[in-house]
């Protein structure tokens, strides 16, 4: 399993690649081979201020339906449309073109909460 | 847990493994696209050793059969099989099931493993007045099914029989994969034809070998249970528990097909009625008419109230888009009507459609 040491991670099996005040998300190799075949990315809150935690869009594999939520605070700034038509990148590239969002962070102070790739690891007993 | 007896065959392949019914199955392999895409274009294998088996015997077998199970089971000749469910006392069904005439006076009747007890304890209830010799076999047998188009060329090489001479629902009994006193079934729930192999445990393994070897020219894998649920989706096959449960009527479930009136059987007075009068609610296939995809538990809505239920629901990897079964009432029924799927905050637009959605 595939767990890159320069991301950050949260329990819910999101990967967090912070760039200043730009974090970029998506979901982990974990979580992808857990999903199975993912069909659809659903991200309705482009341009939307969340909290943390908050539900920001669904990720549906063939036979499951998962929330995804906010690593962090701030505000939804990108959503990567390519997966609209090839939601398998997700599958297939989860840390690259299967990104999901860019988020423009609210508080850094959160940065601090997220998992390293050592933490993730022990969530994930790898 | 229990273990089908491929579990370390399933684990070697990589398989990833979920809880079913009390057993430890596959789900995928693979991808549940890719092995979709083998049943429908080639020829996969499903280990399905977690289905339960009873045989019935003696010259009041098919009174008791008759008497448990809606369809009329007195059409059957020995090396048919026949699909049919057990209704229960109060209107709904206990488990649909495949029954086997295997010899004049032995029926074996192939149960949901989730149901096993529960039909066990049903159909022994209705015994007490039959007295047939009943025996669960359910430990002791595995079952593969071996489905799509290259399943009969595939796998001719492994049986002294001629196996394109099986019709749909007829089966023999004879060798197969070196084995003798093998069931092989012309049956299947993918709507891509093949077969189904009943065998003991300890044959199963030499049985899944020499299935992989013969059909290795024909490009054969192995198929999860992620996959045999889309494929009977696309076919509009009822689950039990999705779309059939203990408080469904087999006429609303659009089972009227293998409920039969010509003779008596549990509940069939109070079915008759119903047919007479006419069901208030009816299982439909509508597909949806934007990119979305309607899971089990999602309302059906029209006019913004809720009319019902979703019971089943998938993207269609052969179709691309999502379909799903529910129950509307019955005026809303008709292919064409447009129905509403409430999908998280979103109301989606779908379509009552005809069945099968996926047309072989």
């Amino acid at each position: 399993m595939n767990i890159p040491s320069e991301l950050k991670y949260t329990k819910d099996h999101e990967w967090v690649k912070i760039d200043g005040e730009v974090a970029t998300v998506g979901i982990t190799d974990f979580a992808q081979g857990e999903l199975g075949d993912i069909v659809y990315v659903e991200v309705e809150t482009l341009d939307e201020t969340l909290d943390k935690d908050e539900v920001f869009g669904t990720v549906e594999a063939v036979k499951t339906v998962s929330d995804l939520f906010l690593p962090l605070s701030g505000e939804i700034i990108e959503f990567n449309e390519s997966l609209e038509d090839e939601p398998e990148k997700v599958n297939s590239d989860p840390y690259g073109e299967g990104w999901m969002i860019k988020i423009k962070i609210a508080n850094q102070e959160e940065v601090a909460s997220l998992l390293s790739d050592a933490d993730y690891k022990e969530v994930v007993g790898a | 847990m229990k273990k089908t007896a491929l579990n370390d065959t399933h684990l070697a392949l990589g398989a990833k493994m979920v809880p079913f019914a009390g057993y430890e199955m596959p789900v995928s392999y693979e991808g549940v696209n890719a092995e979709h895409e083998t049943v429908r274009n080639g020829v996969g294998v499903f280990d399905v050793s977690h289905m339960g088996e009873f045989l019935i015997e003696g010259p009041n077998a098919l009174a008791l059969i008759q008497k448990i199970s809606s369809n009329d089971a007195s059409k059957l000749t020995v090396g048919k099989a026949q699909y049919s469910c057990m209704p229960n006392e109060t209107g709904g069904v206990v488990d649909d099931l495949i029954i086997y005439r295997v010899k004049e006076e032995t029926y074996l009747l192939v149960v949901n493993a989730a149901n096993i007890e529960k039909d066990w304890n049903h159909i022994s209830k209705y015994n007490k007045e039959f007295g047939a010799s009943m025996k669960d076999l359910s430990e002791g047998y595995s079952l593969l099914a071996i489905q799509g188009p290259k399943a009969v060329e595939a796998m001719q090489s492994l049986s002294a029989h001629d196996l394109s001479a099986i019709n749909f629902y007829n089966f023999v009994v004879g060798d197969f994969a070196g084995i003798e006193h093998v069931i092989i079934s012309a049956t299947g729930y993918t709507g891509s034809g093949g077969f189904e192999i009943y065998c003991k445990n300890a044959e199963v393994q030499q049985v899944w070998d020499k299935v992989f070897e013969a059909g290795k020219a024909y490009g054969i894998k192995p198929i999860g249970l992620a996959a045999r649920d889309t494929l009977r989706l696309e076919m509009g096959y009822c689950l039990y528990g999705n779309d059939i449960d203990d408080s469904t009527s087999p006429l609303e479930a659009g089972l009227g097909w293998i409920t039969k009136f010509n003779k008596d059987f549990v509940n069939s007075d109070a079915l008759a009625l119903q047919k007479e009068n006419g069901v208030s609610k009816k299982l439909v296939a509508f597909e949806m008419l934007e990119k979305a995809i309607p899971r089990q538990g999602y309302d059906i809505v029209a006019d913004n109230t809720t009319v019902g239920t979703v019971t089943s629901g998938t993207m269609s990897p052969s179709l691309n888009k999502g379909i799903g079964l529910g129950y509307v009432p019955t005026n809303m029924a008709k292919p064409g009507t447009q129905i509403h799927i409430q999908i998280r905050k979103k109301t989606v637009p779908a379509q009552v459609v005809k069945l099968p959605f996926y047309k072989v």
